[in-house]
């Protein structure tokens, strides 16, 4: 009992700056979850569907341009064409999954949003492999030394630029979802698809519209994470460890979805570091689960999802 | 004119409320099981048994346990791979504490035992509802493994990690589990293991349990009006289901693979299962036969299909070729029946019941 409820807060007590440390580090790479739950949250929003292949849409961008890239194509070029080639896979779910399902349960979509992700899973490894490919972006993964020397902390560059390109990506996307034109057809489909529909808003092209902008953003979370683990098999199920950041900061909200990140990376990180060894470790698996689980007792629709209201 | 019920006249109550109130139906499942009893084990080699037909029944029974779960009650769950484990583990500790156990009663008890873990994890159901109620059920999932992966309790301090069931009598001399036992008498029991529980199954559901079941799936505040507690219907519904997944797991590793592992249990045996209801038919336990046939023979038919045609592929490339035609299946199966291959049996009955004419 005391190696449980007494002495990891020795721990942190004894050593704040490895404390802050770890913190840093989980907070990254909460930022890493966000960037991916973010993918499910802008489907979720715009069309209701729970997209369950948003893991897969990961996996299949990064071995896109890691692929590409090992054609000889120019690094920049291979990250235009793979989020061409991702916009021509929201064209193509559109007008194959999509629109022949409308009107369907919203579990319906979920069922093909499995069935999308097993075929992309297969199709991005029978094009190109399955052997795990080294991406190297050109930022180290190292802990800024000037600023270690200075202040005691180990902070790793690589982490740092994760979480700029994070923001950035969050800061155009919240600009893109309120001050243009698609933007705000994209909250009006949202809010109610058939008032959007009657006022002339496309569902189609919002739909495709929106799976792009998935894409893209999957295509980021994927090089990140790819330079990261490599890119192999295992980046499509990091969209198990979006799920619980998804669930506590709630399906509909940006916001939430980084919030919510932050919360599961600082958390699991910090349970691992100094509740592991006594649970037995590995205990990230679920850790994350636990807490959204929990958290959903108190909160049925998240940190900051719409409320449910339900009437007979 | 073939399945026509004109002229069939029930005379009492009890007639009327019969399981197959239909002459044709009764024949139908009757000359299926009788089918299942001699036919198959006299012309079926052991190939068939062990991997098909036995893969089939247990994989029937999980199905049956989601479908109770998801189809009748409406909860959706991700989780049935983390009962399914904690079935087979269950079933494990029992028959290694208590060696004389009989294989029936161990059955019974790890299936008790999934029933209270899985009564446990349907608690949040009462404050979460649909794809949030989804994703917490990975909870059960990812945990359940992970305890089984970690403590070595479990696993009776084994230093390999891979473990098997103790061999166990049926009856006499005839063995069920270890290598003694022969494929037919574990297809048998197999057999009226699922045929017990299909018709335990199917009358729960006609039942006061499952009526309230379904209304809860249906709307659950309209069922808690009219005097259905929310707490009893979905609690029972976890309990049930879960109780069909634990020995659906304890029978698939100790009569199946022979080994007690939680990798068999990972998180793509509960997407498995969820394929074979939704493609089999959601609130049908036929649906649950149907879709778990389905699923069972598809891979064997991808597997076998390149060499049918002459390809000579490398496995890899088959495992990746498989999962495509996988996808590209369950996509096409919901758009072209959503409501599964039960519904396309129905339709088939009404058919009949109509030919020679078209309407």
């Amino acid at each position: 009992m005391q190696a449980f409820l007494i002495d990891p807060f020795v721990m942190m007590y004894d050593a704040p700056l490895f404390f802050v440390e770890v913190l840093v580090s989980g907070l990254m790479s909460g930022v890493m979850y966000a960037l991916v739950a973010l993918g499910f949250v802008l489907i979720y929003k715009a069309s209701g569907v729970f997209n369950f292949a948003q893991g897969a849409m990961v996996l299949f961008a990064a071995l896109t341009f890691v692929g590409l890239w090992e054609l000889g194509v120019n690094p920049w070029l291979s990250l235009i064409l793979s989020a061409l080639v991702m916009i021509g896979v929201a064209f193509s779910v559109e007008r194959v999954v999509l629109r022949p399902l409308v009107n369907q349960d919203p579990i319906i979509f979920f069922m093909a949003t499995i069935g999308i992700t097993y075929f992309l899973d297969g199709f991005g490894q029978t094009i190109w492999g399955s052997e795990v490919r080294p991406l190297d972006i050109g930022i180290p993964n190292e802990p800024f030394m000037d600023f270690a020397d200075w202040s005691g902390l180990y902070i790793n560059k690589f982490d740092v630029f994760a979480a700029v390109v994070c923001s950035i990506l969050v800061a155009l996307l919240a600009g893109f979802f309120t001050k243009t034109k698609i933007g705000r057809a994209l909250r009006a489909v949202a809010d109610d698809h058939q008032a959007a529909l009657s006022v002339g808003i496309p569902l189609k092209t919002i739909w495709t519209i929106v799976w792009s902008v998935a894409g893209i953003a999957g295509l980021a979370a994927g090089i990140l994470w790819g330079s990261k683990l490599g890119v192999q098999f295992t980046l499509s199920l990091i969209a198990f460890k979006a799920l619980p950041v998804l669930i506590l900061g709630g399906f509909t909200s940006i916001p939430g979805a980084i919030i919510g990140g932050l919360i599961i990376g600082a958390g699991e990180k910090i349970a691992e570091v100094y509740w592991g060894e006594v649970m037995g470790g590995a205990i990230e698996d679920w850790f994350a689960y636990v807490v959204a689980l929990i958290f959903l007792l108190f909160r049925p629709q998240g940190l900051f999802g719409e409320k449910i209201i339900e009437r007979v | 004119m073939i399945y026509r019920e004109a002229g069939q006249f029930k005379t009492s109550y009890k007639s009327d409320q019969a399981l197959l109130p239909i002459a044709q139906d009764r024949f139908f499942i009757i000359s299926l099981l009788a089918a299942a009893y001699i036919l198959v084990p006299m012309v079926a080699n052991d190939y068939w048994l062990n991997s098909i037909f036995l893969q089939f029944f247990i994989f029937s029974l999980a199905a049956i346990g989601l479908n109770i779960l998801t189809g009748y009650a409406g909860q959706l769950s991700l989780g049935t791979g983390g009962f399914m484990a904690c079935g087979a583990f269950s079933a494990y500790k029992l028959a290694t504490s208590f060696p004389d156990m009989h294989i029936i009663v161990v059955l019974f008890l790890a299936g008790l035992i999934t029933a209270l873990v899985g009564m446990l994890f349907g608690i949040p159901s009462l404050r979460i509802k649909g794809f949030y109620l989804a994703v917490s059920t990975l909870a059960a999932q990812f945990f359940l493994l992970w305890l089984f992966n970690r403590v070595p309790w479990f696993t009776n301090y084994s230093s390999s990690g891979v473990i098997s069931p103790p061999p166990i009598k049926l009856i006499g001399d005839y063995y069920i589990t270890g290598t003694q036992a022969t494929n037919l008498t574990q297809y048998f029991f197999t057999l009226t293991l699922v045929v017990v529980m299909a018709l335990g199954a199917r009358n729960i559901i006609r039942g006061h349990t499952g009526r309230s079941w379904m209304a809860m799936r249906d709307m659950d505040i309209a069922a808690e009006i009219i005097g259905i507690s929310p707490l009893k219907a979905k609690l029972s519904a976890f309990a049930v289901s879960s109780f069909y997944c634990g020995i659906a797991g304890a029978l698939w590793a100790f009569l199946y693979t022979g080994t007690v592992e939680p990798l068999a249990f990972e998180i793509n045996q509960s997407f498995k299962i969820l394929f074979m209801i939704i493609i089999g038919g959601l609130g049908s336990i036929l649906g649950s036969f149907l879709g778990a046939a389905f699923i069972v023979v598809l891979p064997i038919f991808l597997n076998s299909a390149p060499a049918l045609l002459g390809l000579e592929i490398s496995g890899a490339l088959v495992t990746h070729i498989e999962f495509m035609v996988f996808g590209v299946l369950i996509v096409f199966f919901l758009i072209v029946e959503p409501h599964g291959l039960a519904r396309l049996w129905g339709i088939a009955k009404e058919k009949l019941r109509l030919w020679p004419f078209p309407h």
